[in-house]
């Protein structure tokens, strides 16, 4: 048994509809204060991939020390997790109205108390070291845990991304798996436009890390690849999944001014008709680079 | 083995727990690895990284001992230790070498003057400031078993004073009287020079009694207040900047109850220090104990007492 595998087979219906439903929690939330929404909607297909197939995690076993481990490293992402954690029942979807209440801790990054949250990341750059601290300490309880960290693309302007994938490549630590939400936008620009990044993967791969890169809005090819882990046997693995910022609102997708987003109640019902299927919105309320 | 080796290697046995890390600062270690085995680290010359591994291995029980040159632990991994430990006031361990004077020779780019100031910013962090080998391995085990982080300033110096006093965190060792017109505020290894400079003071007729903090934070408050209702002067005496470390920790003690009483901060201004062996460093500073028994000395007249 490869102690890679994902957990469970593929039901593509399924991770589809828990994609929809986290992602309608992501506007939701950006209609209660505003959030990251199109740093979120980027990465809702990763994480419901995650969640309903390859994890090793449910509500029941979040204190298990053999689950897996998933880890946001880019914290601002936090209502695609809170979206996915609702749709499957780690949270009700009840808290998530609840968006920047001072009595409660669901805000713009994850907070440690919300179930299923691992870690409060927020501050880019911290994810993979820890990460590599929670994968090595398994290891050392000779413990089956796989940990997922996702970073986003604009975060590996941080070096100390790289310092920590040398670290983990050094000690060939097999069951830490980044994945890169590469949407090809950062805060204000484009990232090749800013800090180019590729060749990403040539990179990885000279720092030793087994390498894989896919479509990260389509299920199956997710799970193809994660289903061919480990890429390089005893090294750690990334995932660069092609994504696009805003992702299942064509009137936001790919728009370098839709990274935070505060939508007003009133232009709520257009905007869920778009996620369905319906016509494009056209929105008056603005969205922000910074 | 160096009694702080054979202590580290104790608490490995006892705690399970325990497991040592280190940014390529092996100068405490250096016998240690092959017999701490895989619960030995080395990530190499990487202090983000040494914290961040620190803080996920604390995510899953471990009690980490983390070991990197101060300067660099508490100044390039800081916001590490402020967001991943503090934040979750995770029960990580820091051990800072070489801090404040005992940079020596490196100069200012290895100078940790300002280490005390960053750590006690964060919440819930521990600082632990033992003034010789001897009293870093008595206190490590209620430091290294409390819950909380801490920061620890590691002193490779020979012992100031045989420590006879039984150890606690919040809890200065006292040398003298109490009732004594002066009392000395001290952490580190500096309590040698200061033991020395209280002999001066003696045989000048004047007394003072030494508080050595050993743990910084959390502060030895009782001895303060004690201090206060019997001393007329407070001397604090640091290898750090003025600003951030004890002095400043007694200012706030006294305004914060109202309490208006002289104090003599001996520490280094703003500015770095001189780069030499550890005798002249603390010649060229003026803090051997004749020094800074001179310094209370000249201070005495212009402050009234």
């Amino acid at each position: 048994m490869n102690p890679l595998a994902p957990a469970r087979a593929l039901e593509l219906d399924r991770v589809r509809a828990v994609a929809l439903q986290a992602r309608q929690h992501c506007i939701e939330m950006a209609a209660r204060g505003g959030c990251f929404l199109g740093a979120a909607l980027s990465c809702v297909d990763i994480l419901a991939y995650l969640y309903t197939t390859y994890l090793r995690l449910s509500p029941e076993r979040l204190e298990d020390p053999e689950r897996d481990y998933l880890l946001l490293s880019k914290g601002h992402a936090v209502p695609a997790l809170y979206g996915v954690l609702a749709a499957l029942g780690y949270i009700p979807e009840e808290r998530l109205h609840r968006h920047l209440q001072p009595e409660d801790a669901i805000y713009w990054h994850p907070n440690r108390s919300v179930p299923g949250v691992e870690f409060h990341f927020g501050s880019l750059g911290h994810g993979m070291a820890v990460a590599l601290g929670i994968a090595l300490e398994c290891r050392l309880r000779r413990s089956p845990n796989r940990v997922v960290v996702l970073l986003g693309d604009g975060e590996l302007n941080e070096g100390s991304v790289w310092e920590a994938a040398l670290v983990a490549a050094a000690y060939r630590v097999e069951q830490l798996i980044a994945v890169v939400d590469r949407n090809r936008l950062q805060a204000n620009m484009p990232t090749e436009e800013l800090i180019p990044l590729e060749p990403i993967a040539e990179k990885f791969r000279a720092f030793g890390w087994g390498v894989l890169r896919v479509d990260g809005h389509d299920p199956t090819a997710l799970h193809a690849a994660f289903s061919a882990l480990p890429e390089r046997p005893e090294h750690p693995s990334v995932i660069i999944a092609d994504t696009v910022r805003g992702k299942g609102l064509p009137s936001m997708e790919n728009r370098v001014d839709r990274w935070f987003c505060a939508i007003r109640p009133e232009e709520l019902p257009a905007l869920l008709a778009e996620l369905h299927g319906g016509a494009a919105a056209t929105l008056s309320s603005a969205g922000s680079a910074e | 083995m160096t009694p702080y080796e054979s202590t580290l290697l104790e608490l490995l046995q006892r705690d399970e727990r325990i497991v040592i890390l280190t940014a390529e600062n092996r100068a405490a270690l250096r016998n240690l690895p092959p017999l701490a085995g895989e619960r030995f680290l080395d990530v190499g010359i990487a202090e983000q990284t040494l914290i961040g591994v620190a803080a996920g291995m604390a995510l899953r029980g471990r009690i980490p001992i983390a070991h990197a040159l101060a300067a660099f632990l508490t100044m390039r991994a800081f916001e590490f230790i402020r967001t991943d430990v503090g934040i979750a006031r995770l029960p990580v361990k820091l051990v800072g070498g070489f801090p404040g004077f005992l940079s020596e020779g490196n100069g200012p780019t290895h100078q940790s003057l300002e280490d005390i100031a960053l750590m006690r910013s964060i919440p819930g962090m521990g600082i632990f400031c033992p003034a010789d080998e001897a009293e870093l391995v008595l206190g490590l085990p209620s430091v290294v078993m409390a819950p909380q982080p801490f920061y620890i300033r590691y002193p490779n110096v020979p012992a100031a004073v045989e420590h006879t006093q039984e150890f606690a965190l919040g809890k200065a060792e006292r040398f003298g009287d109490p009732e004594s017109p002066i009392a000395i505020f001290v952490y580190g290894f500096l309590l040698r020079e200061v033991l020395e400079a209280q002999e001066i003071l003696a045989s000048h007729g004047i007394g003072a009694c030494v508080y050595n903090l050993r743990t910084v934070v959390p502060l030895d408050e009782e001895a303060l207040l004690n201090a206060t209702l019997h001393a007329r002067l407070l001397v604090t005496v640091e290898d750090h900047f003025r600003h951030g470390g004890i002095a400043t920790m007694v200012a706030e003690f006294l305004t914060e109850r109202r309490l208006a009483l002289p104090v003599l901060p001996i520490a280094v201004p703003s500015r770095w220090v001189a780069a030499a062996p550890l005798a002249e460093l603390l010649r060229h500073e003026g803090f051997t104990g004749k020094q800074i028994a001179e310094r209370i000395l000249a201070a005495l007249p212009a402050l009234g007492v």
